[in-house]
Order: structure tokens, then sequence, then C-alpha cells
């Protein structure tokens, strides 16, 4: 890592991330760009829920990746292996990053140990889109979803998430995580042992 | 990366949302066209669609004038044009005798964070979107041009250089693309 060449043959992996940070876009070109991509996962899906899952699966690309990001930027990294203090990071961590903001809400099911919902109030994605009449179960926020997904699939916490909006609060997007019953024996385990 | 303390500002966004977001259109398009060609074209074809609304919204923001020649319409592009919509400020160079074609220099592209072309996709015009934008911003201000990609840092070239030919004026105003 000491002599950094300049030519272009460098990998990725030899440049510095930190400073990248700071860089920052404009909204509106971020929702140009995001409903371009609503547009082009339209067109090639023949139902909603396709939709949705199309979006997902793009979230879940940039929510792997965000892990790798984080990690190198934590002064003492530090591998998080309880559930709900993993939850907290992606709800204040990840967000901020992302978001520029924490996730308003965390709220476990009262009928489900292994659901967890995650509240946000004005989503990003959600802002410049309209929902038509017909198809109101759309949510774009299908993509954060993946991004939350991808996150913890990769931090091995296999879950799916769902992403739809409150009844009686159309603009306040619940994330619905669902932990895979093995995530959950395992963290009753590391409790037991603590 | 203390974040604390800073105001927050609703009208950006983070960088790393917006690069990973548009890396995981590009794999996406990767992954659903066959040759590098088609998916730089289709990139293309979305920056026009955004390109074409985008105009609008730089009007609304910028209380730009009219432009009386190319020279000044690409200072305008570079300097409010880019900086507003992507944080950067291309330099222009290689300006043609004729002064109808000029290079945008990018020394930053807040795209290809994170990005590396692999092997197989040598022919991959990562940030063509760029060019389609341009093109469909201009054809909106009457001014028809040509965009393309001379060299891109992405694969392997000094710098990134998109070069923009001015092809005619248009008379009439064009309806927007319904694509």
């Amino acid at each position: 890592m000491t002599t950094r060449g300049k030519r272009a043959a460098e990998t990725l992996y030899d440049k510095p991330l930190s400073s990248k940070g700071k860089l920052e876009v404009n909204l509106s070109t971020y929702a140009f760009l995001f409903s371009e991509i609503v547009q082009y996962s339209h067109g090639r899906v023949t139902s909603l829920s396709q939709l949705h899952e199309k979006l997902s699966d793009l979230g879940k690309h940039a929510g792997f990746r965000m892990i790798d990001v984080l990690c190198l930027r934590e002064k003492t990294p530090k591998r998080e292996t309880r559930l709900v203090n993993h939850l907290l990071y992606i709800q204040k961590t990840l967000w901020k990053t992302l978001f520029y903001k924490e996730a308003d809400r965390l709220e476990q099911a009262t009928a489900s140990e292994s659901t967890f919902y995650l509240f946000e109030d004005d989503p990003v994605v959600n802002r410049f889109i309209s929902v038509p009449k017909d198809q109101s179960s759309l949510n774009c926020a299908a993509f954060v979803a993946g991004i939350i997904e991808g996150f913890l699939n990769g931090t091995q916490f296999a879950c799916k998430v769902r992403a739809f909006a409150l009844k009686d609060q159309p603009s306040t997007t619940a994330f619905e995580i669902k932990f895979e019953d093995s995530v959950i024996t395992r963290d009753k385990m590391l409790e037991s042992v603590k | 990366m203390s974040r604390q303390g800073r105001p927050q500002d609703t009208r950006k966004v983070s960088g790393e949302l917006f690069s990973l977001t548009y890396g995981a259109l590009v794999a996406q398009l990767v992954r659903d066209y066959e040759k590098d060609e088609e998916v730089n074209q289709q990139l293309d074809k979305m920056g026009y669609n955004i390109g074409v609304r985008l105009i609008e919204d730089f009007f609304a923001r910028s209380q730009q004038g009219r432009c009386h020649d190319f020279a000044q319409a690409a200072d305008v592009l570079t300097k409010v044009g880019f900086k507003m919509f992507l944080g950067v400020v291309p330099t222009v160079a290689n300006w043609s005798a004729k002064g109808d074609e000029f290079s945008l220099i990018l020394d930053q592209n807040p795209l290809v964070d994170f990005v590396e072309l692999p092997e197989t996709h040598q022919g991959l015009l990562y940030s063509n979107i760029i060019c389609g934008v341009i093109r469909g911003a201009l054809e909106m201000v009457q001014l028809e041009v040509k965009v393309w990609f001379v060299q891109d840092q992405l694969r392997g070239s000094d710098s990134t250089e998109i070069r923009v030919k001015f092809l005619k004026k248009l008379e009439d105003a064009v309806p927007a693309g319904e694509d």
C-alpha cells in the first residue's frame, strides 16, 4: 500500500475511500435517476409485485455494498452480532450515511418475535413519486427495503424485507423485517451466554 | 465520519447513495442486455429522457438567460448545469477550429465512486447517461448536438473526456420525447 502508482491499472482497492463520503448530489438529479430506474423496471415486468421485487433487487445491490463502506469508515470496526443492536445500527448509522437522518421509529411486532418494523416518515425515493389510484399498493421504497435486506443478509442476518405505506399515514413507509428462525435462535443463544 | 451537527440539507442526497443506485442500474442493464453497446445505448436513452425534463428544473433555479453563442452555452453547461446537478465543474477544452466542437474534461465524476470495469466489459461506457442528459437538455433549448465519450478513466485513460459537437439550431420547438 505504500507505492501508489499513477497508472490507471491500479485497482479500486488502492484508492483512498475516506474523503469520498463528503460528496453530495442534488436531490433533483437523484429523483430524475430514480424515476428512470422505476420506469425502466416497470417496462420489464407484468405485475406490481414483480416491480417491487425488481426494485428490491436493485436495492440489495446497493445495500450489500454499503457494508464495506461503513466498516472501513468505523474508527474501531466491530462486528455486531446481536439482533437489536444491529437494527439500531441500521436505524442510526446506515440511515444517516445514506439519508442524512435517522429512521423515525423501530418497533418489534407484538405477535411475532422474529418480525420488526422500521418506520420512515419521508423516504427520499418516494418524495417525487405520485402513486396512481388504481395501483395504490405501489411503494417505490421497495428499493430501500432492498438496501436493508442486502445489508442484513450480507452481515449474516438472514431475513426478508418488505415496504408498505401505512394506511392512516400514506407518507410514512414501514419496512417489515422478517428474520429467519435460525437468526432468532442464535440471538437467544447469545443472550443466554452473556 | 461524523456528520453530527451538520445542518440537514434536504435538497441534497449523499453521493454514495447516488453512485450505488446508479451502479445498481448499470449492473441490471448489463444483465438485461447481451452487448456492451446495447447497454451504452440504453444509458444514453435514459439520459436523454432525463435531459428533456431536467432543463425545466435548471431554468427554474438558475434564472439563466439566453445564450448567444455556442461558447457561452458550453460555459453555462459546465459552470451552472454540471455544478447544479452533479456538483462538479468540468473543464472546457480542445475547441475545434470552427468553434462547433468542444471537450468536457471531468476530473471528478460522482457516478463512478466504487466502480471498476471488469475485463469482460471493456466496451462499456459506464457514465454514458451523461451524454444523453446533455443531448436531451440542449435539444430543449433548440441546440441539436452530438455527444460522445472520447476517453474514460474507467477504461484506463488518463482522463475522462466527453466530446460535444454542434449539429444545427432547431428552429421550431420540439415536443418532449415521450419515450
